[in-house]
């Protein structure tokens, strides 16, 4: 939360700045496997917020000493293009993308059957190419899609959202006026089938009441964005059969 | 796809990395040359090996050959999987019918998950093909295929053909949609028997 | 890029170990599950900076040393001044702790202990200004990691913040853009106290201010962060494994509740 000059983000009517309820997302678009050389690959336009994701692997490991016995390391690079913030970011890697590289990670990890690969390694390459807040969420939610798209066995996917306080009142979806200007923000990545959440920060100030409501609304917008990924997935991966030609394909399968 | 089963959600690849097993047919490219024996890329998450002795020229003559004369580095080949499990990196070997280097011929690289659909339902999709352009294709396990013809034209009609097999997949009549667009292609040049 | 981690040196067998008294409700160290280990707070062992505090909990080590120079505010802020926190594991901490730059958790770390101190704004940084636009005071928190054996936030966060309390710098003057300082010492515009709880969850149970050996078989951890008011002002969820959203309601209430005690016990050290 940095500069806090007196700006009213919610105005009489209860509406924010960008004309959103206080418990509104903001729009999203999902695309999976857009890109060619990757393994799988997915975008997302959450907001101003324009995401690619990708996966390469499971491959072997470089260096071999990385690898692990029993499952498969993954790793993860967070990482904000030069033009993709109002002032230009430099290339090299701040302490802030090494910092979400881990807990998107982390966030990550836990849904992916890495025992089913070992001595071998999944890479993640989350690309930021317009960011306005909540950017780690929306990386999330496009890499986990990227990975089912590269046809690594998942536990199931996890959806990214955050919420947070401006003016005194608990939100959803903080843009990056409200994250900058707001109370606090509170980024969370949340697996429904499972009611895990894998990744849970927050900075700012927040009563431990408001922080559960905080919570519950940003859970609930996760499980919103879920059923949007499963749509994505179903689009790309449509099937059109007849029952002739289902036989054929369920044969040759065998 | 995302499916759930009783209380588990399991992703089921669509396509998916190449994870060998003993007995696979797969094409692999010859990476590095050790003491024993050849490191080959198949295309998966581990490097396969080559043993020396697990070629038919091994043990042949007295004199100590030199693994460079039978495969140098970026040879390609036609080799069997031998030996996998999860605690080591997948054995091939050559001896066999129909292994060994390969030194003529085109190859498509499409995903392993494909490879039955280009078979087809008792091989009347491969059959098909090899038939209508005139070549001869080896479908390795691991999605790499070889083609081979008398005619490069012919050689590159039947890639064409894997490609259009490998994007098209999950439609119906496609075995009928591929024939057509290779007696299509067929019509331009001068077939070689 | 942040990569899975190696698993750690710790030996199987004192893995089982801490596994099977979790079942038992107990704790390696004979703990409960919501005691913290011992703590000392040694204030002022470095006199060349102008704050320091060594902590002890339980057999981690930690040194904080506080420096205040000048420098140029940020363009955003032209009026406060800038607070920097930064993180050293140092390599005889750990025998697996290398020299270069900061790895991703020495990384964590810092920013996790910045976000505390930034986010209560335990300094009145609009009190840190020279001259607005060109000149403020810089106070750099660099954070020593000298023995590890589990729970490094919060024994961080707790020599920041008494480093922080107790350190002096001259009294200034500005006058005509120009800073003159004076003989007396006064301390840093301290205004709130912030103090990060981390809990791990080990086997469905979840324990406060874990050891080395019950990090190292956690399945993940949550470090919530109060400030005097018993208001939240950082959290960070690390590690590999999940939590259900009463797990994290529930320890985000134990931390309030402790991080009472141990606010009330850095305070009373300063005094």
């Amino acid at each position: 939360m940095g500069n806090k000059e007196q700006v009213q983000l919610i105005n009489q009517n209860g509406l924010r700045v960008d004309g959103r309820r206080l418990d509104e997302l903001r729009p999203i678009k999902l695309e999976v496997g857009v890109l060619n050389k990757a393994d799988g690959s997915a975008y997302i336009e959450h907001g101003r917020n324009k995401i690619l994701a990708a996966v390469f692997g499971p491959r072997e490991a470089h260096p071999k000493h990385i690898a692990l016995a029993d499952r498969a390391v993954v790793r993860c690079r967070y990482h904000m293009a030069p033009f993709s913030t109002d002032e230009r970011k430099s290339p090299a890697p701040s302490r802030r993308e090494l910092e979400l590289s881990k807990v998107i990670r982390e966030s990550l990890e836990p849904s992916i059957m890495s025992e089913y690969f070992p001595r071998s390694t999944i890479d993640l390459f989350i690309e930021v190419l317009q960011a306005d807040a909540g950017t780690r969420c929306a990386g999330i939610t496009a890499a986990s899609l990227a990975l089912a798209d590269a046809g690594i066995p998942l536990r199931e996917l996890v959806a990214g959202c955050a919420a947070g306080k401006i003016d005194g009142k608990v939100v959803l979806d903080l843009s990056d006026v409200e994250d900058k200007k707001g109370d606090a923000d509170l980024p969370v990545a949340y697996m429904p089938k499972s009611n895990s959440i894998g990744l849970l920060q927050m900075d700012g100030s927040m009563t431990e009441e408001e922080l559960k409501q905080a919570l519950d609304m940003a859970i609930n917008a996760c499980r919103t964005i879920y059923e949007m990924q499963r749509d994505a997935l179903r689009q790309k991966y449509h099937i059109e059969r007849d029952e002739s030609e289902r036989e054929e394909i369920e044969e040759v399968k065998a | 796809m995302a499916d759930v089963v009783g209380n588990k959600v399991i992703v089921m690849p669509v396509k998916g990395a190449y994870i060998p097993r003993i007995d696979d047919i797969v094409l692999g490219r010859v990476t590095d040359i050790g003491m024993s024996g050849w490191q080959v890329d198949i295309y998966a998450p581990y490097p396969a090996m080559l043993p020396a002795s697990e070629t038919p020229m091994h043990g042949r003559d007295s004199v100590r050959r030199d693994l460079r004369s039978i495969y140098g580095g970026g040879d390609l080949m036609i080799a069997q999987v031998i030996e996998f499990d999860r605690t080591r990196d997948p054995l091939l070997t050559t001896k066999g019918r129909g292994l060994g280097k390969v030194t003529s011929g085109r190859v498509a690289r499409i995903n392993n998950t494909k490879i039955p659909r280009i078979i087809g339902k008792k091989g009347s999709m491969i059959t098909m093909l090899k038939k209508e352009t005139g070549t001869d294709i080896i479908p390795g396990q691991n999605g790499v295929i070889l083609v081979t013809g008398r005619n490069p034209d012919q050689e590159l009609i039947a890639v064409e053909a894997i490609y259009m097999i490998e994007r098209e997949a999950h439609t119906t009549g496609l075995t009928e949609r591929v024939k057509a667009m290779i007696l299509e292609r067929m019509k331009g040049i001068t077939v070689g028997q | 890029m942040s990569a899975t981690h190696q698993p750690s040196p710790v030996a199987k067998l004192e893995q089982k170990t801490v596994r099977d008294l979790i079942l038992k409700g107990k704790r390696i160290d004979d703990r409960g599950l919501l005691d913290y280990r011992p703590l000392t707070i040694m204030l002022g062992t470095v006199e060349k900076a102008n704050g320091s505090a060594q902590v002890y909990l339980g057999k981690t080590r930690i040194l904080a040393g506080v420096k205040i120079q000048t420098g140029t505010p940020f363009e955003d802020t032209p009026n406060e001044g800038i607070l920097t926190v930064n993180a050293e594991f140092v390599p005889l901490a750990y025998p697996t702790f290398e020299a270069g730059p900061p790895g991703e958790d020495s990384i964590e770390l810092a920013r996790v202990v910045d976000r505390g101190i930034r986010e209560s704004k335990a300094i009145d940084l609009g009190k840190m200004c020279i001259e607005p636009g060109k000149k403020v005071f810089v106070i750099f928190v660099d954070v020593y990691v000298l023995d590890h054996d589990g729970n490094l936030i919060d024994a961080a966060g707790m020599a920041a913040l008494g480093a922080l309390i107790s350190a002096k710098m001259h009294a200034f003057e500005v006058k005509g853009g120009e800073i003159k300082y004076k003989d007396t010492k006064i301390p840093l515009p301290m205004q709130n106290y912030p103090v990060p709880i981390t809990s791990v969850k080990l086997d469905g149970s979840v324990v406060i201010d874990p050891c080395l050996e019950e990090e190292q078989v956690m399945s993940c951890r949550l470090t919530v962060t109060t400030d005097k008011s018993g208001n939240i002002c950082a959290m960070q969820k690390g590690g590999l494994g999940v939590f259900t959203p009463e797990e994290i309601k529930q320890i985000v209430s134990s931390s309030v509740n402790k991080s009472r005690e141990l606010r009330e016990k850095i305070l009373s050290k300063v005094n």
